[in-house]
């Protein structure tokens, strides 16, 4: 009884900490977890009038219709296909790009190279996709007239039509909007390398390329490790803005359709909210289980996420 | 010296690519800058690549006298401001509680915290929220959901947890209470932080163009990047289009000395400036807010 009151006027004495920490609480108990025990209606048939509450509870009926639905394994192997793409491109891509810049002695062109290069991460995905619709389209696309100059092509192609290089042009955007920014952290890595190692290799007569491919990765090895951990739990996040919008073109759904443009083509927009849910939901459940096993293959390498 | 003619070739090798890759990264947004200030007409003739070829303002006079991307302009300026400015200071006040180890349940609400980096309940039951919160179609449902970042809580609190606690406690001497500290102590001294996240949650702001396709179909609410994304979504249709007739779709561009391709290279111009306004402040500090980011990761 003691030890309660005591509780009790200790949580009075601090009112105005609670009073800082209390509200922003309650904030995140409605705009996250609310949704999260939202979820649970992937297991009714539910209505907009009826609500949560009054909607019945159907069991598994929305996971079978998912996993019978004729677009099922198009949408799985979309999902694996990009993000597996994404992941052996541009994973490499930012390591290498630091590798090369950290070669460079020319402290402006370095510079120079930096700030080109982190810009496009900053820019919405709505001007980067309109870069790319530019780019590539029949009107005066910039790819048109130097294949055509090249007298590689006689006409122009339309390549945002042709479903054979969408996975391609998806992958190559990605790369051109992230591949300096996610440079950084390899960067920084580098920087932390022990120049006394490299004085050393030099003394012995190591080569450039030497010195990087025995002292520089090495080195960042555990920074490159977390990392790729990192990246296989988020395997199945193929994207979501730059499908909707390189893909848009109806055509190129045989190729573009992903888990989460599904949920919101079915979603929001044929507003069938149960079987959407359900949709996501199974994304979600994967997405937990890569989570995990990549966190087990973290901490048997020694450096666990958690 | 055998060895040192190596390295020359392999400096020589990676100074051509990063050269190759510097030019790629520009080129697109160069080439639409290009388009947007030459006259439409004449880029529908094609070859327009590095410089204009027929100068002309034409395409920003229609794009800064059309009302409805002005008035998106002006709903993304607004968005920008007042949802950095909320959400900045509800995190950093929220994060400075946190800071407090004597804190009652600081351990629970860390967890409550962490959890929803995880998981989430995704797009469909967050929609409905919305919609039962009758947040829909309205200029708040841009700032209240992002109103508390969990992340840039955490990033807060470590930088908070780095002040002297000497500070702090000449302070509470002098009677200054645990708001008088963060106003007057804390927030003062956390400069960096707060210009680094708040310059990061501003491009958010100002490049978030989803939610308001989702929550929004009031056409007078939405920002710009929203309807940009309107008008290139068309461009692309009637690309399609003008495959099946482009007799007729030719046609109509000679008609017009302003065509839908510059118009909406202008525009893509006019919502990019205010980025590359803010880009050099952001570049001095993003680095250390990446580092800062990943080392909690």
């Amino acid at each position: 009884m003691r030890i309660k009151e005591n509780r009790w006027l200790r949580l009075m004495r601090q009112w105005d900490v609670q009073l800082m920490v209390v509200p922003a609480l309650l904030f995140i108990l409605v705009f996250h977890y609310i949704p999260m025990y939202g979820v649970l209606m992937s297991f009714q048939d539910y209505s907009l009038f009826r609500g949560f509450s009054g909607s019945p509870w159907v069991g598994f009926k929305h996971f079978r219709m998912f996993f019978e639905a004729p677009e099922f394994w198009t949408i799985m192997r979309n999902t694996l296909v990009i993000s597996v793409l994404k992941l052996v491109i541009g994973f490499p891509a930012p390591i290498m790009l630091a590798l090369m810049l950290n070669e460079v002695k020319h402290r402006a062109f370095k510079r120079l190279i930096q700030t080109i290069s982190y810009l496009p991460h900053f820019l919405s995905w709505v001007i980067v996709s309109g870069f790319v619709i530019s780019m590539l389209s029949t009107d005066n696309g910039s790819l048109n007239i130097l294949l055509q100059q090249l007298n590689l092509i006689d006409q122009p192609i339309n390549f945002l039509s042709i479903p054979e290089y969408f996975w391609a042009i998806l992958v190559g955007t990605g790369l051109w909007k992230e591949i300096g920014f996610s440079s950084i952290v390899y960067l920084a890595a580098i920087a932390g390398v022990n120049p006394q190692l490299y004085e050393a290799a030099e003394m012995d007569g190591a080569s450039r390329l030497r010195q990087m491919v025995s002292i520089t990765i090495p080195c960042i090895m555990p920074v490159i490790i977390i990392f790729s951990i990192l990246a296989i739990g988020n395997l199945l996040n193929a994207g979501f803005e730059d499908i909707l919008l390189l893909g848009a073109n109806p055509v190129l759904r045989d190729v573009s359709d992903v888990i989460d443009t599904y949920v919101y083509r079915i979603g929001i927009q044929n507003a069938r909210y149960s079987y959407a849910t359900a949709a996501g939901l199974f994304k979600a459940v994967i997405s937990v289980g890569l989570l995990a096993a990549a966190n087990y293959a973290a901490r048997r390498s020694g450096n666990s996420l958690w | 010296m055998r060895r040192g003619a190596g390295d020359q070739v392999l400096i020589a090798s990676i100074y051509t690519l990063l050269a190759v890759l510097g030019f790629a990264a520009v080129y697109p947004f160069w080439n639409a800058a290009v388009i947007s200030f030459n006259s439409g007409q004449d880029t529908a003739l094609g070859g327009v690549t590095f410089w204009p070829r027929a100068f002309s303002l034409e395409n920003y006079a229609v794009v800064f006298r059309d009302e409805r991307l002005m008035n998106g302009f002006m709903i993304s300026i607004l968005r920008t401001a007042i949802g950095t400015l909320l959400s900045i200071m509800a995190t950093a006040i929220f994060a400075y509680g946190m800071t407090k180890r004597d804190l009652m349940g600081r351990k629970y609400y860390m967890i409550i915290c962490i959890v929803t980096m995880y998981f989430s309940g995704g797009l469909i039951p967050t929609y409905l929220l919305i919609r039962e919160l009758q947040l829909l179609d309205t200029f708040w449902v841009m700032v209240i959901p992002g109103l508390i970042s969990v992340w840039n809580m955490i990033i807060f609190r470590t930088f908070f947890q780095g002040i002297p606690g000497g500070l702090e406690e000449s302070a509470r001497i002098d009677g200054c209470s645990n708001w008088g500290v963060l106003m007057r102590i804390v927030l003062p001294l956390s400069g960096p932080v707060v210009a680094t996240l708040s310059l990061f949650t501003a491009v958010y702001h100002w490049n978030d163009w989803f939610a308001p396709s989702i929550y929004i179909t009031n056409v007078d609410l939405l920002p710009i990047q929203t309807k940009l994304q309107q008008i290139l979504n068309s461009n692309i249709m009637s690309e399609q289009m003008s495959q099946l007739d482009s007799a007729a779709q030719g046609r109509l561009n000679d008609m017009r000395s302003v065509t839908s391709k510059s118009l909406s290279m202008a525009t893509m111009m006019v919502a990019t400036v205010p980025i590359l306004c803010v880009y050099p402040f952001v570049q001095k500090y993003f680095v250390k807010g990446v580092l800062i980011g990943s080392l909690k990761e």
